[in-house]
């Protein structure tokens, strides 16, 4: 509607289409990172609480009603902290590298279809964008490591380089696998494709592939078991040892924002996106929007609940065990099951 | 031409994994252990110096500070020296109640190392489960002493408070619950893949290395050395319990971990027999006062008793020189040798195994310093 409204506007004023259209992206992803920011604060909330649960606490229940208002506190908090450095840092790379770290994660919200009209770009080859994007994170990780002249942060860098190179294999032929059954590189295809209730979405098929596309996201986003880099009790806070306030924040952001965003692109891929898991919709008109929206939150969530239960439950697993496990299984059978996966989409007739 | 340098690491003293202010000087090629060295004594409080100050009774309140997690073993090493000394037998009722004691104590302690060895494997949850049960063991101490951690509640030839019946209701329910509880910490650490990866087989503490040492306690048991104070020890207070000592063999991290578990199972046993037995004594004092403790003089003699404490064997001797103020007062932990073992221990290891060999040792570090 808004979007007819502006393109009338435009026309009317002698805009050209192109300068139209790229202004328009430019607004949308402005609007959705700005909006998915306040969701990944919401999140931080959503993890504590349910933390707490998990060991028979409150959590957070002091600021605003429950708490709610908690990671609100703690990022002005973060906001107005002193920016210290450490002495002997390299200054530039020092203060870019959280930038680096929290870039393309930005830049993946603008990738995502979030409604079948509720996007910034729709682009042909959005996986591989996608891939693409996700990979470049890691290096805010070690330039991070590198510039913080610490010891322990060099570790923690090192560490950080040797499980995103290890798992970016596994992770991209799981997603290779969706295209394969989807026949498509476009996102929003691969959603629609996956149109028609819970016996539709790939998650069925692919159930293995969908277990390692999980495995590497969480090795991806340096969580439980794999929070190696980070591993606070044997790397004090690994890579973002030496910072503090808003850099720290941006870090501390950066990776809830990864969370939900991997576990968005595993909901996309796997379970049918926004779409229904009955095949119908409810409502009509926008109404269908706001439902599409739900469903995607809802998945989402889920997603993300399974990852705070691990975070739980298990203990860290051992650095060496880490490229030990990705080299010897994950990666084998990850091309077992894109093999496993095209001979399936043949005989189904693709 | 490069060149190649051992990365210099200075964990601590301030560092998560430490359990309290313990420095280790580690040098490292990747992410292997070349050497390591441990370095000691940033809680050094002087106390054996302290000791020979202060009259006997006014030591007795410190001497629960040696190890802050077992406040009752070494208040009553230090008690049962003095009773030697003087010649005194604490009453029957007392000493019943001792054990009652130091066996939750024991628990406490062991619960306090659970969480911290599973935080420093990275899981976050056990150690919140393994302090809600320590939590109300402490509102036992509590209820009884007055104190959770320094309690001060044992005196020369007895103990300062009775029990009453509410507590060991109270006692007796929880001893109840507890199986049920360590039932469930068992069903999520015992058998999983990662704790039992990165535990089995890793820090193997030799028979004769461990012997070396001087390792006591459950570390050496875990090792394959029957030795356990509360029964290879002539005037043990423990002769009419019945209860087993868990061995192993392997003496690997994962070892450690199996029989610290079970020695609490036992614990709760012992616990549970001391407070029938206590029931079934009539109209006993606590104490036995046969002496004024405040003016207390001590003639020119020395003694040595042996405790079994949590972290090993916990010794106390006293040299008195006839005067109202010990000559000599001398401490020996077993947290002292255990930090001693890792420099051997951690090398040719990862820095990734540092952390389950550092928590299976369990030691307290103002335990070793004094």
């Amino acid at each position: 509607m808004i979007y007819d409204f502006l393109k009338t506007f435009a026309e009317g004023i002698n805009i050209p289409s192109l300068i139209f259209e790229s202004f328009w992206a430019v607004l949308m992803f402005a609007f959705l990172a700005a909006f998915m920011i306040i969701v990944v604060l919401f999140l931080v909330l959503f993890e504590r609480k349910l933390l707490a649960a998990f060991t028979v606490r409150k959590g957070p229940n002091r600021v605003g009603l429950n708490g709610i208002f908690q990671t609100i506190a703690d990022a002005i908090k973060l906001l107005i902290k002193e920016d210290i450095s450490a002495y002997n840092t390299d200054k530039i790379l020092f203060t870019l590298a959280p930038l680096i770290f929290f870039m393309p994660v930005m830049i993946l919200f603008g990738l995502m279809p979030y409604t079948n009209l509720l996007y910034a770009v729709n682009i042909p080859l959005g996986v591989v964008a996608v891939m693409a994007v996700t990979a470049f994170s890691s290096l805010g990780l070690i330039l991070a490591g590198w510039a913080s002249n610490n010891k322990y942060s060099l570790l923690g860098g090192a560490r950080a380089v040797i499980q995103s190179v290890s798992y970016e294999i596994p992770l991209v032929l799981s997603i290779l696998s969706i295209c394969v059954l989807a026949g498509s590189l476009n996102l929003k295809e691969i959603i629609l494709a996956q149109s028609g209730g819970l016996f539709h979405w790939y998650v069925i098929p692919n159930i293995l592939g969908f277990v390692i596309f999980y495995i590497s996201t969480l090795a991806e986003l340096n969580r439980n078991p794999f929070d190696l880099p980070e591993a606070e009790n044997e790397l004090i806070g690994g890579y973002n040892t030496e910072y503090s306030g808003m850099k720290f924040a941006m870090f501390f952001l950066a990776e809830y924002a990864q969370l939900f965003i991997l576990s968005l692109l595993g909901v996309l891929l796997f379970c049918g996106g926004f779409q229904s898991p009955f095949g119908i919709y409810f409502g009509v008109g926008f109404f269908i929007q706001l439902e599409q929206l739900f469903w995607l939150f809802a998945k989402t969530f889920c997603l993300i609940f399974l990852a705070i239960w691990i975070r739980a439950t298990l203990p860290r697993i051992r650095s060496d065990r880490l490229s030990v496990f990705c080299w010897k299984y994950v990666l084998p059978l990850a091309l077992l099951n894109l093999l496993f996966i095209s001979i399936y989409k043949f005989i189904m007739g693709g | 031409m490069t060149k190649t340098e051992m990365l210099k690491l200075n964990i601590g003293p301030q560092h998560p994994a430490t359990h309290g202010v313990l420095r280790l000087l580690v040098e490292l090629e990747g992410e292997i252990i070349k050497s390591c060295e441990p370095i000691i004594g940033y809680l050094h409080r002087g106390m054996e110096k302290i000791a020979e100050n202060r009259s006997y009774i006014q030591y007795l309140p410190m001497v629960d500070r040696v190890d802050y997690l077992s406040g009752f073993f070494n208040s009553f090493g230090y008690c049962t020296a003095i009773e030697e000394l003087l010649d005194i037998e604490p009453t029957q009722k007392a000493n019943y109640i001792r054990i009652i004691m130091m066996e939750f104590n024991r628990i406490t302690s062991h619960l306090m190392w659970l969480g911290s060895m599973l935080l420093d494997l990275g899981a976050t949850s056990p150690l919140f489960y393994a302090f809600r049960e320590r939590e109300s063991i402490l509102e036992l101490f509590e209820e009884y002493c007055g104190q959770r951690m320094m309690f001060n509640a044992f005196t020369f030839g007895g103990v300062k408070f009775d029990l009453t019946k509410n507590w060991l209701n109270k006692a007796e329910k929880l001893i109840e619950k507890m199986p049920k509880y360590f039932d469930e910490y068992e069903a999520i650490i015992t058998k999983n893949p990662i704790f039992m990866d990165r535990t089995l087989r890793i820090g193997i503490i030799k028979k004769e290395v461990a012997l070396d040492y001087s390792i006591t306690g459950a570390n050496a048991r875990a090792s394959g050395i029957d030795l356990d104070f509360r029964i290879n020890n002539k005037k043990s207070i423990y002769s009419e319990f019945k209860f087993n000592i868990p061995i192993k063999i392997e003496g690997d991290c994962y070892a450690r971990y199996l029989v610290r578990f079970a020695e609490m199972r036992e614990s709760l046993e012992i616990i549970k027999q001391a407070i029938e037995k206590y029931k079934q004594v009539k109209n006993e004092p606590i104490v036995n006062k046969k002496f004024n403790s405040v003016f207390l003089k001590i003639p020119n003699e020395q003694t040595t008793t042996y405790t079994e404490a949590p972290r090993g064997l916990y010794m106390c001797q006293v040299i008195a020189d006839g005067t109202n103020k010990p000559y000599r007062i001398k401490h020996r932990t077993g947290s002292f040798s255990s930090i001693q073992l890792l420099q051997e221990l951690v090398v040719g290891n990862t820095l990734a195994n540092l952390m389950p060999i550092i928590g299976s040792l369990d030691f307290v570090l103002p335990e070793a310093d004094r």
